[in-house]
């Protein structure tokens, strides 16, 4: 598996092959408090860069989740649909958001790194 | 304008409160733990609550300012006990809403507590309406902290020694220390509770004996869900002034004297409105599944026509799933009418269903 990239939406990415997982950070969910709802890309359904992929609701408000890559969803976690608050307990494991058949895997290269994402991060919030 | 901040703002910092700006303060919206534990804690135990940022008017005089009084408020305020309070609202002629409050007789006069948003648009309605004929005094030296839950009268019994023996609705002085606090038996949560007022000075180290004895802050946040489970209305949200008691189901809290006599501001207009009805209405909404439908969702019918609109809306952490609350058609209005409510461009299954969403009884007390 590749080295965890991140976008400045707050999402974090992996890659096998040509299949990326992608979910929301840990920052993110911190900001967003308890997630009280989640709804997910349709499967087999295109997404592409930057645009909408789903939606996170908190007690509080409603906020977009975008995919940082072009293509083709190919699996969504129904777990946390049916549990949200899995999304808080586990962010950047076992709930990840969908899959994706990569498009174009040179997407990935304006992706940031931990190191950067972090300091991203830290500066946004300050 | 500079924000203005309450006397428990340092404390609400120690505690590592997010703050948010709500009607010119500086509030905490929630907790390091967050909303959903705050709102389940205070179900379970005690929350305290900073509420310092609404107005405590008190307006002094004798009988004819009850008389005066009975003029603007559809209370039987004759027949109100010393000590007792009621919950009414402050009308315009056409019986629209300028704010809900809590009126409680005092010894001298009135003790009005009004939202934080409206305070100062209410002292200036009721100064004309009252031609500056009383001394009335918003005051502001003094903090107003509640403390809700099934604990709490066990907690704040150990602080201030007699607040066990308040009935549901009244209040009454209590010795603090060597001063005097205001604690009702009362609150906005759906729980047991009370609310003291209290000099700023004392408010701080009076919330921290509070929370040495097992209650926790809770913030806006938390406030908000435990309110809208219990089916109470918020001013700017189910109450305005485009909405009348009667459209927002609130007719239980006019006196019944007064509902055949009128003679208060907007009663031909209640008067008319319980005798012929009302187009539309406050209702209960349950959406189906998970799904949170927001302020200002539209609400259709199942033949896709605009029916109404969702006034507030939530995920309920006691109920663990979405509920709303909105004004719709009368004729939808029946409990278990199928509706339909536009999120995101799409339209999702939802049911009107009874209030409030959550049910636990008042302590009546003693008596």
């Amino acid at each position: 598996m590749s080295e965890v990239k991140f976008s400045k939406e707050h999402e974090w990415i992996t890659v096998e092959g040509d299949v990326a997982t992608i979910g929301i950070t840990k920052h993110a969910t911190e900001m967003l408090g308890d997630i009280v709802f989640a709804e997910l890309p349709e499967k087999g359904s295109n997404v592409e860069k930057d645009g909408t992929a789903g939606v996170v609701e908190s007690t509080k408000a409603a906020s977009d989740v975008y995919t940082p890559v072009s293509g083709e969803v190919v699996d969504t976690n129904q777990s946390i649909v049916d549990d949200p608050a899995k999304i808080n307990e586990d962010p950047e494991g076992s709930a990840w958001f969908f899959k994706l058949k990569l498009k174009d895997s040179s997407e990935m290269d304006s992706l940031m790194n931990k190191e950067e994402y972090d300091k991203f991060a830290k500066e946004s919030t300050s | 304008m500079e924000i203005k901040k309450t006397s428990l703002n340092k404390l609400h910092q120690d505690n590592k409160a997010k703050f948010v700006e709500f009607a010119g303060y500086e509030m905490p919206i929630q907790y390091s733990k967050g909303i959903v534990e705050e709102h389940k804690f205070t179900r379970s135990n005690a929350g305290i609550f900073d509420v310092s940022h609404m107005g405590q008017l008190y307006i002094y005089g004798d009988d004819k300012l009850t008389d005066d009084l009975e003029k603007i408020f559809p209370l039987d305020l004759k027949n109100l006990r010393q000590n007792c309070s009621k919950y009414s609202f402050l009308m315009n002629d056409n019986a629209g809403i300028y704010d809900d409050l809590i009126i409680t007789k005092i010894e001298k006069g009135y003790l009005i507590i009004l939202n934080a948003a409206c305070k100062d648009n209410d002292f200036k309605i009721l100064s004309n309406l009252l031609k500056d004929k009383y001394e009335m005094v918003l005051d502001d030296q003094r903090s107003l902290i509640a403390i809700q839950g099934p604990k709490s009268v066990e907690i704040l019994n150990k602080i201030i020694d007699g607040v066990e023996k308040l009935n549901f609705m009244t209040g009454n002085w209590f010795d603090y220390k060597d001063t005097k606090v205001f604690a009702t038996r009362s609150g906005y949560t759906g729980e047991d509770g009370f609310e003291i007022s209290i000099k700023n000075e004392l408010a701080e180290e009076f919330t921290q004996f509070l929370i040495e004895n097992g209650a926790q802050l809770i913030g806006l946040g938390a406030r908000d869900t435990l309110r809208l489970e219990a089916g109470l209305c918020l001013y700017g949200h189910e109450l305005d002034t485009e909405k009348t008691p009667i459209e927002a189901n609130l007719k239980w809290a006019i006196s019944k004297e007064r509902i055949s006599n009128g003679g208060f501001v907007g009663s031909e207009k209640i008067m008319k409105e319980i005798k012929e009805g009302t187009s539309k209405i406050r209702v209960g909404i349950k959406p189906e599944g998970r799904l949170i439908a927001r302020e200002k969702t539209k609400i259709f019918n199942e033949a896709e026509k605009p029916i109404g609109e969702v006034t507030s809306g939530t995920y309920g952490p006691s109920v663990n799933g979405p509920i709303a609350m909105g004004y719709i058609d009368k004729e939808f209005s029946k409990i278990d009418t199928k509706i339909l409510l536009e999120v995101r461009g799409k339209k999702h299954s939802a049911s009107i269903c009874g209030l409030p969403f959550y049910k636990k009884s008042y302590v009546k007390g003693v008596n």
